[in-house]
């Protein structure tokens, strides 16, 4: 995973609450043999009309916003299906960072394992951003080392992250290597275990069919 | 110290404190399907690692496969493809895979609590959100993505961070023609669907504890959609008959064994939770959703409430976009409303006792000539065990199609959709937008509520038919 930086961009305001991954992608482009474009079918119901145009009310289809690499949500943003490609479809269309109320718990986790920052903010400071998106052009810039948001009109506010979550992301830090360090622990864990708890054991070895 | 079912659980699967909150936890039951098993697979070999514990996995095929009578695996062409990735994969790794044509293949939060594979006690996931489901035998139980799900393939482990816990207390007991699902319904209407986010939520009281299993499993199937990665009930007497005798369940001796420390896990009396709520069940209606969120469910004989009764503008104007939708105005009820579809099926609500009580509505009766009606069994069990009972004929009599055990309808992966614009009562769990295909406009209801649906050709109170 390549270190996550600074930040620097148009945010683009899609406060609609209960955001789900059914309608970040669905779910046809995730049994499609090229799963390397799915950035291009990101909010796919949202950006186009029924009959295939480009619905240019939505946020992502105005000029202003195309690029934005920055989305500000609403709560329980990311909801529903534990779907990876929720996030990747956002991260292929340049999307680093979603500040939002809340997140769906997988979603949420999801975002740390592919380098995309969620950002929790109450729904007060967050409207504030989008009106400060309207007024003034500046970019929003989000410093991730600072744990700081840089806003278009010029303010800086602060943000809460984990410190691990925050480590890792600037580090680049993959998880899975760090575990595997810790393989005698975990067999030793399970020598016991299947003592204490034979039946869970029973595994690939049980009844046929 | 007091401690919940959760912490229990927790305590008991700490492999490392990995520090600032963070535990190194044991997966003891790592279940795979066809969609996310095809990626995970794909993302182990690329990164050249070998699976750590095989004889802790297991896999069947339910997303992309057709459930048409008489489909093969390779039936969906898309689905081919991504069942010849996973089940490459499980071959590789020595991982037993329920396969299409034979006796255990289903709905992979269906198959798994009927073979045995899910106890009490054990930590399970998959990379599905409705992995909750499987909370309803005690155990904890919760989805993973696909990255996770690799990092679970090569350790058995997972990084976590204790959740925060939550109890619902259903009191009272359910009226004729409620059923489990209404109840969890009206609970998420109640509670919002961000209510349990962050959070493990544990459900209990009078009505959980002379619920049978499989409602059991249909309440903590939707904990997520009360924004919950996992749902609870603690193991009782109902959970332990459950599972006498299932095939991956220990067995004599180990069982009653196994039965002392499972009847340990139960929260203790003075457990602290972060949030207790109690809702009085026995008011329950036949419920059903109206719009696109599962929040968004209201009694049958409920007017569909007005955008003008949102709390603020930004609710307001999801509600509008909601029934715009749905093509509904506010005011007037479900009831009586033309659907085009019926789907009885999902990890939801497609066990025996669902399309037992979907039967019973349907018995002696036709389905009305404006709806094509649907039942997909969970698994193959169950469409074995609904057979010997001639349910499949009860349905087929009345018109509707008895298919092969899968997903299908509900997230549509096997290409099974709803036409756009089209108006289908689904037993699923989600009315998201698209969710079965775009512009389908999902209601989400019981079995017995889908099943008079089907029969009225419109949506119906099931105590009226
Ligand atoms: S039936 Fe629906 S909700 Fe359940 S696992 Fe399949 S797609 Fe997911």
């Amino acid at each position: 995973m390549p270190p996550f930086t600074i930040v620097a961009g148009q945010a683009a305001p899609l406060l609609q609450a209960n955001m789900d991954t059914d309608v970040i992608i669905r779910i046809e482009r995730l049994t499609a043999p090229d799963q390397t474009r799915l950035g291009d079918y990101a909010f796919e119901m949202l950006r186009f009309l029924p009959d295939g145009s480009e619905n240019g009310t939505f946020v992502l289809n105005q000029p202003r916003f195309r690029e934005a690499p920055i989305l500000l949500a609403g709560a329980n943003f990311g909801c529903g299906s534990s779907r990876e490609g929720a996030v990747t479809a956002l991260a292929g269309r340049g999307i680093k960072v979603v500040i939002a109320p809340s997140f769906g718990d997988i979603f949420h986790a999801n975002c740390f394992q592919n380098g995309l920052l969620p950002i929790r903010l109450d729904t007060a400071t967050i409207a504030a951003l989008a009106a400060e998106v309207e007024v003034c052009d500046m970019p929003m810039t989000v410093d991730l080392s600072e744990q700081t948001i840089t806003t278009p009109c010029g303010r800086t506010i602060a943000f809460d992250i984990e410190r691990r979550r925050r480590e890792a992301l600037l580090l680049g830090l993959d998880d899975i290597g760090q575990t595997l360090r810790l393989r005698e622990a975990i067999g030793a864990w399970q020598a016991a275990d299947r003592i204490k708890r034979p039946w869970i054991w029973k595994g690939a070895l049980g009844p046929s069919d | 110290m007091a401690k919940t079912l959760l912490d229990k659980i927790w305590d008991d699967h700490v492999v490392a404190d990995l520090g600032d909150g963070w535990d190194l936890m044991h997966v003891d039951r790592h279940l795979l399907h066809d969609l996310s098993g095809a990626l995970a697979f794909d993302e182990m070999a690329a990164r050249g690692l070998p699976v750590a514990s095989p004889e802790l996995c297991f896999a069947t095929v339910d997303h992309a496969i057709s459930t048409m009578p008489g489909r093969t695996a390779r039936t969906f062409e898309r689905g081919a493809r991504l069942y010849d990735r996973m089940k490459a994969g499980v071959t590789k790794a020595g991982i037993r895979l329920f396969d299409a044509g034979t006796g255990g293949q289903g709905i992979v939060h269906v198959m798994a609590p009927e073979l045995g594979l899910v106890l009490p006690g054990m930590v399970l996931i998959c990379a599905d959100s409705h992995t909750c489901t499987n909370g309803g035998l005690g155990a904890l139980a919760f989805g993973v993505g696909t990255l996770e799900c690799v990092h679970a393939l090569a350790t058995q482990t997972l990084r976590l961070q204790r959740p925060g816990t939550m109890r619902v207390t259903l009191e009272g007991q359910l009226a004729r023609g409620v059923s489990p699902k209404d109840v969890i319904l009206h609970v998420i209407a109640r509670l919002g669907v961000a209510a349990g986010v962050g959070k493990a939520v544990e459900f209990d009281g009078p009505a959980v504890a002379t619920m049978e299993m499989e409602g059991r499993l249909t309440i903590c199937n939707l904990a997520v959609e009360l924004g919950a990665r996992s749902g609870l009930i603690a193991p009782d007497d109902v959970t332990f008959a459950y599972l006498a005798g299932r095939p991956f369940a220990p067995t004599g001796e180990a069982f009653d064994r196994a039965v002392v420390q499972w009847r340990g896990l139960a929260s203790d009396a003075d457990a602290h939770f972060d949030r207790s709520v109690s809702i009085d069940v026995g008011q329950v209606q036949p419920t059903i959703t109206w719009g696109t969120s599962p929040e968004q469910a209201i009694g049958v004989n409920e007017p569909v409430p007005d955008p003008a009764s949102g709390i603020d503008a930004r609710a307001r104007a999801d509600m509008c976009a909601a029934l715009d939708y749905m093509g509904l105005e506010p005011g007037r009820p479900l009831a009586g409303r033309k659907v085009d579809r019926v789907f009885i099926g999902s990890c939801a609500n497609s066990r025996l006792s669902d399309l037992r009580e979907a039967a019973a509505i349907v018995r002696g009766r036709r389905k009305a000539t404006n709806v094509a009606a649907w039942v997909v069994p969970g698994s193959v069990a169950v469409k074995s065990a609904a057979e010997a009972e001639g349910l499949d004929r009860v349905f087929r009599e009345a018109g509707f199609e008895w298919r092969e055990p899968g997903c299908s309808m509900c997230v549509a992966a096997n290409g099974e959709l709803v036409a756009p614009g089209e108006r289908c009562v689904s037993t699923s769990n989600r009315n998201f937008v698209g969710r079965q295909g775009p512009g389908a406009r999902t209601h989400l209801a019981s079995p017995a509520m889908a099943a008079a649906a089907a029969i009225a050709g419109a949506i119906a109170d099931v105590r009226t038919i």
